[in-house]
């Protein structure tokens, strides 16, 4: 075991990957000399060089489009979108070209291709530094989705995502990024928890509470607060989005019958909707309470001094555990 | 088929250099070997490029371009008549498709836009599988893997970078093959296509853009395009380009050839601009009395690219009868062939829907795939059991 911030163990898993795997490639902004502006690729040009840990243009629909072409030839590229709010350029090669060319071939060609994202808010970045645009990709067939809560995960999940033959975006909580962590790096990929499972992090029994990347420290947090209430919280990490482990998170509900869902990313059309209301479809009966959403607001991702509102904290989040408990909470007496 | 001796032919010890501080471009010239009545007339730097071009491989590109006319031609009926959803004809670009295939080695890889059937068809993909795609019965046609082409692409431009990408695997691998990228003039006014000219340039890729402007987007003249000669855009990435006789099928071959030789000794990308003209609609679904002015194609049909070369083996009295029966001959096979394969290509199966979206199961998909295969399932004995 060693100690190691989110940054250093995805650093550390990505080192691995290269390792062990020369098709392995890094592409990016940034990424070779400068080792990212986020230092996560740090030291990996220097060791394996120009052609492996490559800085390309400032151009995010060539660096996945050339990820393409690297992956019809047998590469796996690894890339990186320098911030959340710059993946769009590259939206149409990841929905038309990445997501679909396994369907498009019926499998004659393969795109193992992992898209690094740092994504989310709470770091007081100006506009297009702090968004959260999983539910776009979600929502796209073909593509898996994960998202990461801790350096274990971060080390483990990014050789499980550069390993899978299926392209995958890779959602890393930007606010984490300096959270220390016990990683294990003699861990063996094959033994680790598949990255399609959710994973109860804590067990309980009155609620349950769904949470993935930054919020899953924040939905441990207010169920510590919880419990000095007497209010027993389950907290699931999702940390796939794309499928979503709904088996994990339905056991969870017909054993609380409550369901919180919270994310930093909007709410309509979001992941929270999706899981409440497969949820509902799946085991309606045993719902005591309506699925509760306690996300960032259907609104631009605000400017960093108003970004304290818009992001779910503790207590928003506990104001939704008690509505799914019938409790007193902010919005009783309303209905609808 | 893929591949001839046209191609395997070509070497470059007594040919001129080309390198990015020599640039192709000069003046805006057009570059002809072949007249559109059919003379051959001499270059003084292209001649040598195919100088090795046989009387017996002038006739074998002429098959090619006859052959390729044919299905064209067989596929448009088999939409008229039902049988293919869609088909986007290739009438009028046979040379700038079979000037520039012929070039390739088989360990080049293409990536084409949707109109390159002639391509396809010199790159060894059966005919059933190129009239796939258009039937609907899939969205691939031939694997690409095997023929070393990827599937058509119909987002307009995208595929540009798939073959910079390529060709940077190329580099990595230390090969000396060749990538090619196929697109129209409508494409360089896409990002991507700009995107991949800064990525090529920049790492020197082995990649050829083979630029086909056939003057039409759809309704929009390239004109709208471009405001400037298309072949000119390319100097402004670093990159060397050629404009080229589109519908002089020795032209093509020549300049195809410069750029492949370039690329495979590490000379980086060339572009490469045919000027050729799309005789028919877009897809069978356009209709281009609409847009275009009669004169200009009756213009182009006199610059046709089957008829030129004709008219040069005839003046050469290589247009024998033996040489037009045996072109005719198969072009008639590979019609028949062709609709055969389209018209007996079996339907997929209702739930074939849901296969190959991932390389392994998905929960989601396996679950909705469960639920509609009950679906289905609850059709079968429903008129024995008459109404609930």
């Amino acid at each position: 075991m060693s100690t190691l911030t989110f940054a250093r163990a995805i650093n550390a898993g990505l080192r691995k990957s290269l390792e062990s795997d020369p098709k392995v490639v890094l592409m990016g902004e940034d990424i070779g000399t400068l080792g990212g502006v986020f230092r996560v690729t740090d030291g990996l040009q220097k060791d394996f060089g120009t052609h492996r840990v490559v800085d390309t243009p400032l151009a995010e629909s060539g660096i996945i489009g050339t990820a393409v072409g690297l992956a019809y030839r047998g590469y796996r590229p690894v890339c990186e979108i320098q911030f959340d709010g710059f993946i769009y350029p590259a939206f149409d090669q990841i929905v038309s070209q990445v997501a679909k060319m396994h369907y498009r071939t019926q499998g004659r060609v393969k795109m193992p291709i992992t898209i690094r994202v740092p994504f989310g808010g709470g770091i007081g970045s100006p506009e297009h530094h702090s968004e959260s645009p999983e539910a776009y990709f979600t929502h796209t067939s073909g593509l898996r989705v994960i998202s990461v809560s801790n350096p274990q995960d971060a080390y483990t999940m990014i050789q499980q995502a550069i390993a899978s033959d299926d392209p995958v975006l890779y959602f890393e909580p930007k606010r984490r990024y300096h959270d220390k962590g016990e990683v294990d790096e003699t861990a063996e990929l094959a033994t680790a928890l598949s990255m399609e499972k959710a994973r109860v992090v804590n067990t309980g029994s009155d609620a349950t509470l769904v949470a993935y990347g930054p919020l899953v420290k924040t939905a441990r947090d207010a169920a510590l607060a919880a419990a000095d209430e007497g209010i027993s919280v389950e907290v699931i990490d999702l940390r796939s989005l794309a499928p979503i482990d709904f088996p994990t998170v339905e056991a969870s509900v017909r054993k609380t019958g409550r369901l919180v869902i919270t994310h930093e990313a909007a709410q309509s059309g979001g992941l929270g909707a999706e899981i409440a209301a497969s949820i509902t479809e799946r085991c309606f009966n045993y719902l005591e309470a309506a699925p509760v959403r306690i996300t960032g607001f259907d609104v631009p991702y605000p400017y960093s001094k108003l970004e304290m509102h818009h992001l779910p904290d503790l207590d928003r989040i506990l104001d939704g555990v008690d509505r799914a408990l019938g409790r007193r909470n902010s919005l009783s007496g309303l209905e609808g | 088929m893929l591949t001839d001796e046209v191609g395997k032919g070509a070497t470059s010890a007594s040919r001129p250099a080309y390198s990015a501080d020599n640039p192709l471009r000069s003046g805006g010239s057009l570059i002809q070997l072949i007249t559109p009545r059919g003379e051959r007339i001499s270059h003084p730097e292209f001649d040598v490029w195919v100088k090795d071009v046989s009387d017996e491989q002038l006739g074998s590109l002429y098959e090619d371009m006859t052959v390729i006319r044919r299905i064209d031609a067989e596929a448009t009926a088999l939409q008229r008549q039902g049988e293919l959803a869609l088909w986007p004809p290739l009438l009028g670009q046979e040379a700038s498709q079979i000037g520039s295939s012929r070039a390739l080695r088989e360990d080049d890889f293409v990536f084409p836009s949707y109109r390159e059937s002639g391509v396809a068809y010199v790159r060894g993909a059966e005919l059933a599988e190129i009239a796939k795609v258009w039937r609907g019965n899939a969205s691939y046609g031939w694997d690409p893997q095997r023929i070393k082409l990827a599937t058509p692409q119909i987002i307009i431009g995208s595929q540009s970078l798939h073959a910079t990408g390529y060709a940077m695997g190329i580099q990595h691998d230390g090969a000396d093959s060749v990538v090619m990228a196929y697109f129209g003039d409508g494409a360089t006014s896409e990002g991507d296509v700009s995107e991949a000219m800064v990525f090529a340039a920049s790492f020197q890729a082995p990649v050829v853009f083979f630029c086909q402007n056939n003057h039409w987007a759809i309704s929009e003249p390239v004109r709208l395009q471009s405001h400037v000669q298309i072949a000119d855009r390319p100097n402004g990435f670093g990159i060397p380009s050629m404009r080229v006789d589109g519908n002089d099928v020795l032209a093509v071959l020549a300049a195809t050839r410069v750029a492949l030789d370039r690329a495979r000794k590490g000379g980086g990308p060339t572009f490469i601009e045919a000027v050729t003209y799309r005789m028919g609609p877009h897809t069978t679904a356009d209709d281009p009395t609409r847009y275009r002015d009669p004169n200009e194609l009756e213009d182009w049909a006199a610059k046709d690219p089957i008829a030129r070369l004709k008219a040069l083996l005839d003046s050469k009295g290589l247009l024998t009868e033996q040489l037009e029966a045996k072109v005719q001959a198969k072009a008639d096979a590979v019609a028949a062939e062709f609709r055969a394969g389209c018209i007996d290509m079996p339907d997929p199966a209702p739930l074939d829907v849901f296969n190959h979206v991932y390389s392994t199961p998905n929960s989601w998909i396996e679950r909705q795939k469960d639920h509609y295969s009950r679906y289905l399932e609850s059709f079968s004995g429903s008129a024995e059991e008459g109404a609930l």
